[in-house]
């Protein structure tokens, strides 16, 4: 856990604190173990292809839960996660396995995050974010946005 | 109706309809597992000894977790079931969601869902004819506090 942020120290354009991730095929199946997703485009090879999407995909969900946590890591825990979206606009392939716990060398994919637009709303002090996923290549596979309450000094 | 239109009527009565509710429940394994399955070790969702587990005398849910299974037999499957009756195409993307948060959802929370389907609009993209349907879930727990809003987004096609 870091330092609590505080309203004071973001303005529009602060960038978020990053945060890094590597799919893997045993996540992916950890992910759906986890969810009672059991859909097979996420695991099985013929299935995906037939579904046109080449290989077993990362799960859009998990994804988003990887934005969910870019947030909550970033407001601490006096900060209050009010909305949160996103997109599922490209699709991402899982690093498989070279041994039971170790992946092949890869993609990582970073979760990143913008300030937006800061403003007061009666007591409580709005800090707005442009959001995202981008793959190894750089590209924004899953856009997103959320809008956080974060505490003031002014309070304490 | 335009020709050729995939919301047939069936589809557009749909629209507005609350779903029979889903009730179930928020187990604290299940909140470790997400949260693993996640990567996160936030001690919240983790560690219910942690300062941070004392503090709230429970583990709380990452955002967006609900109790498991979060698909199979879960409210937007329904809906996805109550869609293709209707004559929506069968195949199924996820295309993304929105969530607006209420209060805290936290282990041993009963939480009662209401699907709906909130919207149905179509237009031509690279899948061909597709359908986008708005599936709105409403949760609220077991004193009756909203806890969370959702909004997804399913692509048929």
């Amino acid at each position: 856990m870091t330092e609590q942020i505080y309203y004071e120290d973001v303005d529009v354009g602060s960038e978020i604190a990053p945060l890094a991730k590597i799919a893997t095929t045993r996540m992916l199946v950890q992910w759906a173990g986890a969810t009672g997703d059991f859909n097979p485009l996420h695991y099985e090879d013929d299935f995906a292809r037939a579904m046109g999407v080449g290989s077993p995909i990362v799960h859009g969900a998990l994804k988003r839960a990887w934005l969910g946590q870019l947030m909550t890591d970033w407001i601490g825990g006096d900060g209050r996660l009010k909305k949160m979206s996103c997109q599922y606009r490209g699709m991402d392939y899982p690093r498989r396995m070279k041994t039971i716990d170790e992946p092949l060398d890869g993609e990582t994919w970073w979760c990143r995050g913008k300030v937006t637009r800061k403003y007061e709303d009666g007591d409580d002090h709005m800090v707005e974010c442009e959001i995202w996923v981008e793959n190894g290549k750089g590209e924004r596979t899953t856009p997103g946005s959320a809008l956080v309450a974060l505490p003031t000094r002014s309070a304490e | 109706m335009a020709e050729g239109s995939l919301i047939t009527d069936m589809l557009k009565e749909l629209i507005g309809v609350p779903s029979e509710p889903i009730v179930f429940k928020v187990e604290e394994g299940a909140i470790q597992r997400y949260a693993q399955a996640i990567g996160d070790a936030n001690p919240l969702y983790n560690d219910p000894d942690s300062a941070a587990g004392i503090k709230h005398g429970r583990l709380l849910a990452p955002p967006g977790f609900t109790g498991w299974p979060v698909k199979a037999g879960r409210p937007t499957e329904k809906l996805f079931e109550s869609l293709v009756k209707a004559g929506a195409p069968p195949r199924i993307l996820d295309g993304g969601v929105e969530f607006e948060f209420g209060e805290p959802i936290g282990a041993g929370d009963v939480l009662t869902a209401t699907p709906m389907i909130a919207g149905i609009s179509e237009r031509d993209t690279r899948l061909g004819k597709t359908m986008f349907t708005t599936a709105e879930i409403t949760y609220v727990n077991q004193r009756g506090d909203l806890v969370l809003k959702s909004w997804a987004t399913l692509i048929q096609f």
